[in-house]
């Protein structure tokens, strides 16, 4: 079992499915966890349900003042940042690239890659000052293979790829990794409420099922502990098989 | 992340990532059975382990080989839950013009053969329970090599191997993957390393380090992290994956 007892962990989009599943697993690993969502309701709720200490922060990871007031309140709280999984993504509405609208990429856009960029920014800061820590960011199966009528989710999964191996080539040289898990399709809030037949996005997986958050949560504990010390710039696949094929 | 009471079956165990492996694995409680070309290095190693583990000398190109070193694991383990196809050589360094078919095929026939040899009879003895197969592919397997093309090539082969047993395997809840060491701290390099600049390995070193993100080689319990994530239940979402343990190479 992974043992992170005295780490402290920042993960966004923790409110439900995977961010709340890393959650749980970080904190049941003996780690202090601080949930950031935007609902604030929804957070505070998440949070009460963990055994261990935490944090309900909401943010908006597409604004920056947010995203820096969150980093500062960890630090604020426990002196440090071990551990970031930067998680907050939502879905794009299903249709062809010539019926999408600039409304609809801005708002996928603005969470899914500018939300990880603020996210990692201030948290390389933090991380550079005290000269440890590890970052994990959530792309996607998405970030490799396409999906017909989800071209901006798509196109910011991929994004956060680039982002991903651009950021842990800058920082290979510091004791700081960053790193992201591809998860296939996953059992979440998001998905459920995107896609109606499910047993057709089953079928896409060698596996012929979905995965559950709880199988991203594992890999994403892979690549903030040591044992995968020689890890930077990895796209970590959990996909049931789906882009093996 | 537990592989607790498992059975692991690893070629090229008397090797360093497979030395990192056996101790990693017998460290978390699993049973192994090692293999190796060479007995008398085995032997040695055994000699120096604590835990439930046997050895057989293999020559994992032949079928038959690979036949009885399943039979041995299911003899003194009764089951078999995790193969680790790691035994490669990295054969000769030199242009493409200048490689010979038998040296060629040497390299075929261990690090791409060999492996399929290894699936094909595992598969056999793991359908009924389900299982975790490890290949070890490299950060050649992903990307060009100038002067390493037996290898390089090879690597590549690995990797649709694993692709094809992943879809074929995936019925019987075995997960199949690679894992794709960057340059490490081992026998291998410092061959590669004489391959390449014989009398001037260390500056051949240094560039290589350098052109590494993380400045530096691998080390290969660095390697046995990545294969202990995968063998675990915790990765039973993850099959016909590549994964890289290469200190950001392939960015």
């Amino acid at each position: 079992m992974f043992d992170f007892n005295g780490k402290t962990v920042l993960i966004t989009g923790a409110a439900a499915g995977l961010g709340f599943s890393c959650a749980e697993s970080f904190a049941k690993a003996g780690a202090r966890v601080a949930l950031v969502d935007i609902s604030a309701e929804a957070v505070q709720q998440a949070a009460a349900q963990l055994d261990s200490e935490t944090l309900a922060i909401t943010a908006d990871v597409s604004c920056a003042d947010q995203v820096q007031a969150m980093v500062d309140q960890v630090v604020g709280a426990w002196g440090g940042l071990d551990i970031a999984v930067n998680n907050a993504g939502i879905s794009s509405t299903l249709e062809p690239v010539a019926e999408t609208s600039a409304a609809d990429f801005d708002r996928v856009m603005a969470v899914n890659l500018k939300g990880v960029w603020l996210s990692m920014r201030a948290e390389l800061n933090q991380m550079l000052r005290q000269n440890r820590g590890t970052i994990v960011n959530m792309a996607s199966a998405l970030s490799q293979r396409v999906f017909p009528g989800a071209s901006f989710y798509v196109s910011s999964k991929f994004a956060v790829a680039g982002l991903t191996r651009t950021a842990a080539v800058e920082y290979a040289e510091t004791p700081i990794r960053i790193n992201a898990v591809c998860p296939g399709n996953v059992t979440t809030p998001l998905l459920e409420s995107t896609i109606e037949d499910l047993d057709a996005l089953a079928s896409l997986h060698a596996m012929k099922r979905l995965g559950t958050p709880q199988e991203v949560a594992n890999a994403v504990m892979f690549l903030a502990s040591d044992l995968s010390s020689f890890n930077t710039g990895t796209l970590l696949p959990v996909d049931g098989g789906w882009t093996a094929q | 992340m537990s592989v607790k009471d498992k059975v692991v079956l690893i070629t090229g165990a008397a090797g360093e990532v497979g030395r990192a492996t056996v101790n990693r694995f017998l460290a978390e409680g699993a049973k192994v059975m090692m293999t190796d070309l060479n007995e008398s290095s085995l032997q040695d190693f055994a000699g120096t382990l604590k835990g439930d583990v046997a050895y057989l000398a293999v020559d994992v190109s032949k079928l038959e080989d690979n036949q009885k070193m399943v039979d041995a694991t299911l003899e003194r383990f009764g089951q078999l839950d995790v193969f680790i196809a790691n035994a490669g050589i990295e054969g000769k360094i030199g242009p493409i013009s200048d490689c010979s078919l038998d040296s060629f095929r040497l390299v075929m026939d261990i690090n791409v053969i060999g492996v399929w040899c290894g699936l094909k009879v595992v598969v056999e003895a793991m359908k009924d329970r389900g299982g975790s197969i490890i290949i070890t592919s490299s950060g050649a397997g992903v990307m060009g090599t100038a002067n390493m093309m037996p290898y390089n090539t090879s690597k590549h082969a690995v990797i649709g191997l694993m692709r094809c047993a992943a879809k074929e395997f995936a019925p019987f809840n075995i997960r199949v993957n690679t894992v794709n060491p960057g340059p490490l701290d081992t026998r291998m390099m410092r061959s590669i390393e004489t391959g390449y600049a014989p009398g001037a390995e260390t500056a051949f070193q240094n560039t290589l380090k350098q052109t590494t993100p993380m400045g530096r080689y691998g080390r290969p319990d660095e390697i046995s992290g990545m294969m202990l994530f995968l063998a675990s239940d915790d990765a039973s979402y993850c099959t016909g994956g590549v994964y890289m343990v290469d200190g950001g190479n392939a960015c």
